[in-house]
């Protein structure tokens, strides 16, 4: 055993030379005994190999995926040959998809330029986002109409874009941005993703048509229009960097609530403040806001959500439930291992590293989040991105990684739509 | 209860911890043309340590923001002490990172950079760096880097368990006049606190020469609500 690793560090450091050209790849390795597993831990434990464990070396029964760096990647191959452990490569199948996916996408670009006004790579205020959506349901109006689903303590109406080809109640799917005012890459990137449906779906492009031809989705580009709106109002940190809603408090000085602690799912505990002044307060009661209520009463009036997704930012998290607690949700291995694979999709557009896990493990204890709310109302494919960086600009993402972020996350949500697409319950 | 014995690189204990040493390593090595940022822990474990308090061993990845996504991944170990809370001490940090020193290619633009500002009727002073667009002029990124630098030891000092330090923002930048031909540098800075979400706003006084690095010689902590009269917790 310990022959094969020298060899494997032999080598590696043979082909060290190629240290930044290429491009790392991701391999599915299917070991198909406990003595694989063995010498699969044994690699994941050596931190010298450089390799980059996505999913840990457990049992026989689940693929391991491993990113490689470039550098490492013949001296692994070659080894998990020389110990007869079967792998595929799944970056480059996705490559060559990608490769396709670019050059049409080049293609249509130019096409999209003469045709479309609106500016995707750039950061837009309420009233042109809200614009917008009149735009895109006018353009779309076979497959897309929009519902008020109630207003905000400031009175402004809550709009979410409907993609539907029909029936009545479909399983649907659920996806919200903008709930965190600060976070303008979700709004953006909620704007983009809009378009691209309908887009995909006027041109056939798989899988959008037959995800629609059964499923329907909604989608919240703006689940905090007063907090968005005060973002705008002045270049001062006390907006720009407003993460609240703008309703009342107990507190003369301080408002606000955080409206993704407010939601009635273990509302109380100690993720959360009681402190007005809080930029995570979690309001008098669980649902006091509007905001909240408008969605909680939809979503559950309409009773046949399947998937429910919110975009935040940032850290580059793909996250499941729970929030609340640290024990696994009953759905953990389906839901890490699609978490996982939604995160590989995303992976291969820009090399964008995301982690996949639980709220509780990655961010810290939270309690009153949404996404708990609707996996405890049987809502199982539930899921949280915080969208990029990972702290370079933060809040202040420069508009030009607009589409590239909107583009890589509409690869995790193809794989995520899909699957819920493909696995009903 | 904090876990103890080795730890999940990827959840936010280790990320915590890591981040408490990549403010070490940027209060350091960092430059107006070098700042590093976290890229990935691939180990860590946790122990209680007899006087009290916490440390913690890390093996983690950095890279280095000012080359963009062409830079290399930097390997760095450290023991990260978290002190017991009741001394109000910040962390202690022990630091090796391979092939540090093999990174000098920034020499040249640090000079550069130097010279143009040196000089007695240098006044640079400037707002919002990023604005809220995420712009940044290319004559401010070195400021903006060095801004982050020195940010890092008031991050590094403020650190504990419970927080995850990031500078979210440059709110304003005005040059003072040279001592000891030293660029002498006020800023004044965001601090995003990730578990907590707060934004967090500090004043200070840096100086940096190429020879001498990053020094910080005043750091106050300003209030954004009038009534607060100490930092939050």
């Amino acid at each position: 055993m310990r022959l094969y690793l020298a060899v494997f560090a032999l080598l590696a450091a043979v082909h060290c030379e190629e240290l930044f050209n290429g491009t790392d790849q991701v391999l599915r390795i299917n070991a198909e005994s406990k003595n694989h597993i063995q010498i699969l831990k044994k690699l994941e434990r050596d931190v010298d190999s450089g390799l980059d464990f996505w999913t840990h070396a457990v049992s026989t029964e689940q693929p391991v995926d491993i990113r490689v760096p470039h550098s490492r990647l013949y001296a692994l191959k070659d080894f998990l040959k020389k110990n007869n452990i079967p792998f595929t490569v799944i970056i480059n199948n996705v490559q060559e998809l990608l490769v396709r996916e670019r050059e049409e996408m080049v293609r249509n670009a130019e096409v999209e330029r003469q045709t479309k006004s609106f500016n995707f790579a750039a950061y837009h205020d309420l009233e042109t986002i809200y614009k917008f959506m009149d735009t895109l349901v006018a353009s779309h109006s076979n497959l897309i109409s929009k519902v008020n689903i109630g207003s905000t303590f400031e009175d402004r109406p809550m709009y979410v874009l409907k993609f539907s080809t029909g029936g009545e109640k479909r399983p649907a799917i659920w996806i919200d941005a903008g709930m965190h005012a600060r976070e303008w890459i979700s709004h953006a990137t909620a704007v983009w993703l809009a378009d691209r449906i309908a887009t995909d779906f006027k041109k056939n492009r798989a899988p959008v048509p037959s995800i629609l031809s059964k499923m329907d989705i909604y989608l919240l580009i703006v689940a905090n229009p007063d907090g968005y709106v005060f973002t705008h109002l002045s270049f001062s940190p006390i907006n720009r960097f407003w993460r609240k809603n703008r309703s009342a408090t107990s507190s003369r000085k301080c408002n606000g609530v955080d409206l993704n602690r407010n939601w009635d799912a273990e509302f109380g505990g100690p993720g959360a403040s009681d402190d007005p002044c809080a930029e995570y307060y979690r309001g008098p009661f669980a649902q006091s806001e509007f905001e909240v209520k408008n969605i909680a009463k939809f979503i559950t009036s309409h009773s046949n959500f399947k998937s429910f997704m919110t975009l935040h930012s940032y850290m580059q998290l793909l996250m499941y439930p729970y929030g609340y607690i640290g024990i696994d949700a009953l759905d953990w291995p389906e839901l890490h291992d699609v978490a996982t694979k939604a995160k590989i999709a995303l992976y291969s557009l820009h090399g964008t590293v995301y982690k996949v896990g639980s709220i509780f493990h990655k961010i810290d204890q939270a309690n009153g989040a949404s996404l708990d709310w609707a996996y405890l109302r049987g809502i199982k494919y539930s899921f949280a991105f915080d969208l990029r960086d990972t702290g370079e600009y933060g809040f202040l993402l420069p508009a030009d990684q607009i589409v590239p972020t909107a583009k890589e996350t509409w690869f995790a949500l193809k794989y995520l739509m899909k699957y819920v697409c493909d696995h009903p319950y | 209860m904090a876990s103890t014995g080795d730890l999940e690189p990827t959840h936010y204990p280790a990320r915590r911890a890591a981040t408490v040493a990549l403010h070490y390593l940027n209060t350091h090595h960092g430059s107006p043309f070098r700042v590093f940022g976290l890229q990935q822990v691939h180990k860590a474990s946790a122990e209680d340590v007899a006087a009290g308090g916490r440390k913690y061993k890390l093996d983690f990845s950095v890279t280095d923001w000012a080359s963009g996504s062409e830079g290399p991944a930097l390997r760095c170990s450290a023991d990260v002490l978290f002190p017991q809370t009741e001394r109000h001490s910040g962390p202690e940090v022990q630091l090796r990172c391979e092939a540090l020193q093999q990174i000098n290619r920034t020499a040249q633009e640090e000079h550069a950079f130097y010279q143009r500002y040196i000089s007695p009727d240098s006044a640079v002073s400037a707002r919002d760096i990023p604005d809220s667009y995420g712009n940044v002029s290319e004559e401010m990124q070195p400021f903006w880097r060095l801004a982050r630098v020195a940010a890092s030891f008031i991050m590094l000092r403020e650190s504990s368990e419970r927080t995850e330090f990031n500078m979210a923002q440059v709110a304003s930048v005005a040059q003072q006049g040279s001592s000891e031909e030293q660029l002498m540098l006020e800023f004044v800075v965001l601090l995003h606190d990730f578990p907590s979400q707060e934004i967090i706003q500090w004043k200070l006084l840096a100086s940096w020469s190429p020879d001498r690095g990053v020094r910080v010689l005043q750091t106050e902590w300003q209030p954004r609500c009038p009534h607060a009269t100490k930092p939050p917790n």
